[in-house]
Order: C-alpha cells, then sequence, then structure tokens
C-alpha cells in the first residue's frame, strides 16, 4: 500500500478486503474505499462495521486488521483488512485464508458466522 | 574389574570416575548478558524508582525464566488467551526491536503468514505470557529491524513448526550478514538516511540518491558529548546486584 498507517478505518480508507467472494476479488479500476463508519467516533478499529463502496455499490463489511498498533499482546497487520458482510451479519465469502486475530471472539455472538469461516487465527 | 565391597558378594555396579580435563591453555571466559531493561535510563529520576522496578523483575524472573535474546533472534512465545483455542496462543517471529525499560520492556515479533504480515508487540514481564522459546540464534547487523516492513516478504517469513536450537558454546552468538533487498521505494521511512545507520540493506539505489541521502548526515554527532552516557560502571554494578539475588 501506499499510504503510511492511520488512526484506524476512516471515510475514504482504501482497504484490503480479505475473503473469497467475487465482489471482493474481482479486479475494478479504483480501490473499495470506506464511505461511513458504524461507531460514535468516526475511526473504526477491529471488530467495528463500516461501508465500503466496491465496483460501484454499497456493501458492509467488518474489520478484522489494521495498520494502527492495538493494545499489546494484539496482532498488527501490514494492511488494513476487511470482511464483506450483509446486513443482518452473514458474510458474503466462503473462506478466509488471512489470519484473524482472537479478539474478535469475544463477540462469538454477533461474529459467529465470519468466524467459522476463518481458517487461520492469530 | 568386578570391585568386591567388603562383604565379598558383588555390589551394583559402579562406573569408572570420568576424567575430568582441564584445559589450562584456553581460558574459557563466561559471556556476561545483562538483559537492556535492567539497564535505566538517563535522567534525574530517584535512583529508588530502579530499585524497586530491579526487584520486581528479578522476583519475575525467578518464576519464569526469560531467556537471552537479542534483536534478530526468532522466538515462540506461547501466551495465555481467553479467546483462543485451549486458552494458549503460540506466535513465531523475528525480534525486530526491543523497546522499553524496567517492568514495561517489550519486544516486537514478526511473522508473514499466508501473505499477510503480522507484528506483535509483546511486554516481558506480563504475566500472561507462558513460555519464550529461543527457535534461531542469530544476532543481525542493526538493533532495530523495522526495515524488514519494507522488505520483500521473502525475510520476513519464517516457518511455525521450525524447531528450537540448542545453543553450542557459552560463547559468541553468530552475526547473520544478511543484505536484505527492498521493495521498489516508497518506503515507510528513509531507510538510506545516516541517521539509521542501517547496514544490513542491500541498497539498489542509484548513487546520485545516496549521495543525496548522505546531504542529512550529522558527522558531529559522535563527537557531541552531552549525549554521551557511559553505561559500564552502571552495569557492572547491576550485573553483580542481578546475579547476587538470582542465586538466593
Amino acid at each position: 500500500s501506499i499510504t503510511g498507517a492511520c488512526g484506524g478505518i476512516q471515510k475514504l480508507t482504501r482497504v484490503r478486503v480479505v475473503d473469497n467472494s467475487t465482489l471482493g476479488n474481482t479486479p475494478y479500476h479504483r480501490p473499495p474505499k470506506c464511505i461511513h463508519v458504524y461507531n460514535k467516533a468516526g475511526v473504526g478499529k477491529v471488530g467495528d462495521k463500516i461501508l465500503l463502496a466496491i465496483k460501484g455499490e454499497k456493501k458492509k463489511a467488518l474489520i478484522v486488521g489494521q495498520k494502527m498498533p492495538g493494545p499489546t499482546m494484539t496482532p498488527k497487520f501490514d494492511s488494513n483488512n476487511v470482511v464483506l458482510i450483509e446486513d443482518n451479519g452473514n458474510p458474503v465469502g466462503t473462506r478466509i485464508k488471512t489470519p484473524i486475530p482472537y479478539i474478535l471472539r469475544q463477540r462469538e455472538g454477533e461474529f459467529s458466522k465470519v468466524l467459522a469461516i476463518a481458517r487461520n487465527f492469530v | 574389574v568386578c570391585r568386591l565391597s567388603s562383604d565379598e558378594k558383588p555390589g551394583k555396579f559402579q562406573p569408572p570416575p570420568k576424567p575430568v580435563i582441564i584445559d589450562k591453555l584456553k581460558q574459557i571466559e563466561e559471556r556476561r548478558f545483562l538483559s537492556p531493561e535492567f539497564i535505566p535510563p538517563r535522567g534525574r529520576m530517584d535512583p529508588l524508582k530502579f530499585f524497586i522496578e530491579r526487584k520486581d523483575m528479578i522476583q519475575r524472573r525467578k518464576v519464569f525464566n526469560i531467556p537471552e535474546f537479542y534483536v534478530g533472534h526468532i522466538l515462540a512465545v506461547t501466551t495465555a488467551d481467553l479467546y483462543a483455542k485451549d486458552k494458549v496462543n503460540r506466535f513465531v517471529g523475528i525480534c525486530i526491536q526491543r523497546g522499553g525499560k524496567g517492568l514495561g520492556a517489550t519486544f516486537v515479533l514478526r511473522n508473514v503468514i499466508e501473505d499477510q504480515g503480522v507484528e506483535i508487540c509483546y511486554e516481558l514481564y506480563n504475566p500472561r505470557i507462558q513460555a519464550i522459546e529461543v527457535l534461531k540464534l542469530e544476532k543481525r547487523l542493526d538493533d532495530n529491524l523495522m526495515y524488514l516492513r519494507d522488505a520483500l516478504p521473502e525475510y520476513s517469513t519464517f516457518d511455525v513448526n521450525m524447531k528450537p536450537e540448542t545453543r553450542l558454546d557459552h560463547e559468541e552468538i553468530p552475526v547473520n550478514k544478511l543484505q536484505v533487498r527492498m521493495k521498489p521505494k516508497p518506503w515507510s521511512k528513509r531507510w538510506e538516511r545516516p541517521r539509521y545507520n542501517i547496514k544490513g540493506i542491500k541498497f539498489e539505489l542509484p548513487e546520485k540518491v545516496m549521495k543525496e541521502a548522505q546531504k542529512w548526515s550529522q558527522p558531529w554527532l559522535e563527537f557531541d558529548m552531552l549525549r554521551e552516557y557511559d553505561t559500564s560502571k552502571i552495569e557492572e554494578k547491576i550485573w553483580k546486584e542481578v546475579n547476587e539475588e538470582l542465586k538466593k
């Protein structure tokens, strides 16, 4: 990626879609960008939902990894990773290859389906 | 030769005593390693604070063994994690940097898993850490390997199931003089500049760029007397103190 580390994921951050959905993986001349963060503060951390603009469509997504360092003992990734999600919380893709932090397991109720597709945990 | 005891009955087999060879020509010097977080930073703080901190650090070291390691070693850390499988989380990575002093000493481990670079900053004295194993012993040319983020991912990938390497001697740790190849610019920091003083990168940049970078060199810094901090005497004192406490 080109930009340096930011304080989280906010409006207009370029983001990397990490699951194997067609929407996320088909090439497009513009990278997927965040348009809204579902948070009181406009900055999203790991485990927050955001609205992405991909291929001219709006899609909700879940943040799974960020470049900004979090609390100690939590992993810091080299790119801002995101998993595409429907409105009811069902993931769009069927597999997630990249590692996902164990902290997401804390909210097992909301993210159980996403955690079920994940292969590696860090 | 069967050694009979005084009762004239064949007693238990006692092997002959092993010969002890003392090579007087070779003087074996024991290497001293004092972890860098013991050395108090330069300042006007009350030394009592550092003394109390050192006592706590030694207490923790008695309970849990923190091995000697430098930047460039490959470590495997197992932590207790409520939300992990079997409540235990194991991470393998190369130590990029060691920071902090006293109980807040940290070290950052980096690894590339499934084409995704992951870095975790661990605290040495955090009670959640269950075990630290040294998998590979090697020092690098620099103290700070942050440039691995801008290097090709092959230099940061390490096998998660690597077997631990045993130390041969209680003497030198091998220095790996690897010159790392970088991704094309732009990098997160301008590593070619002399303030970072990096010797472990193979700069494939044109000479013009390297000459431009030398414009920012500050050759007077190494002669600046106000920045001097001689730690040799402090280290000696702390080394004796720490060793005495650990033996108790």
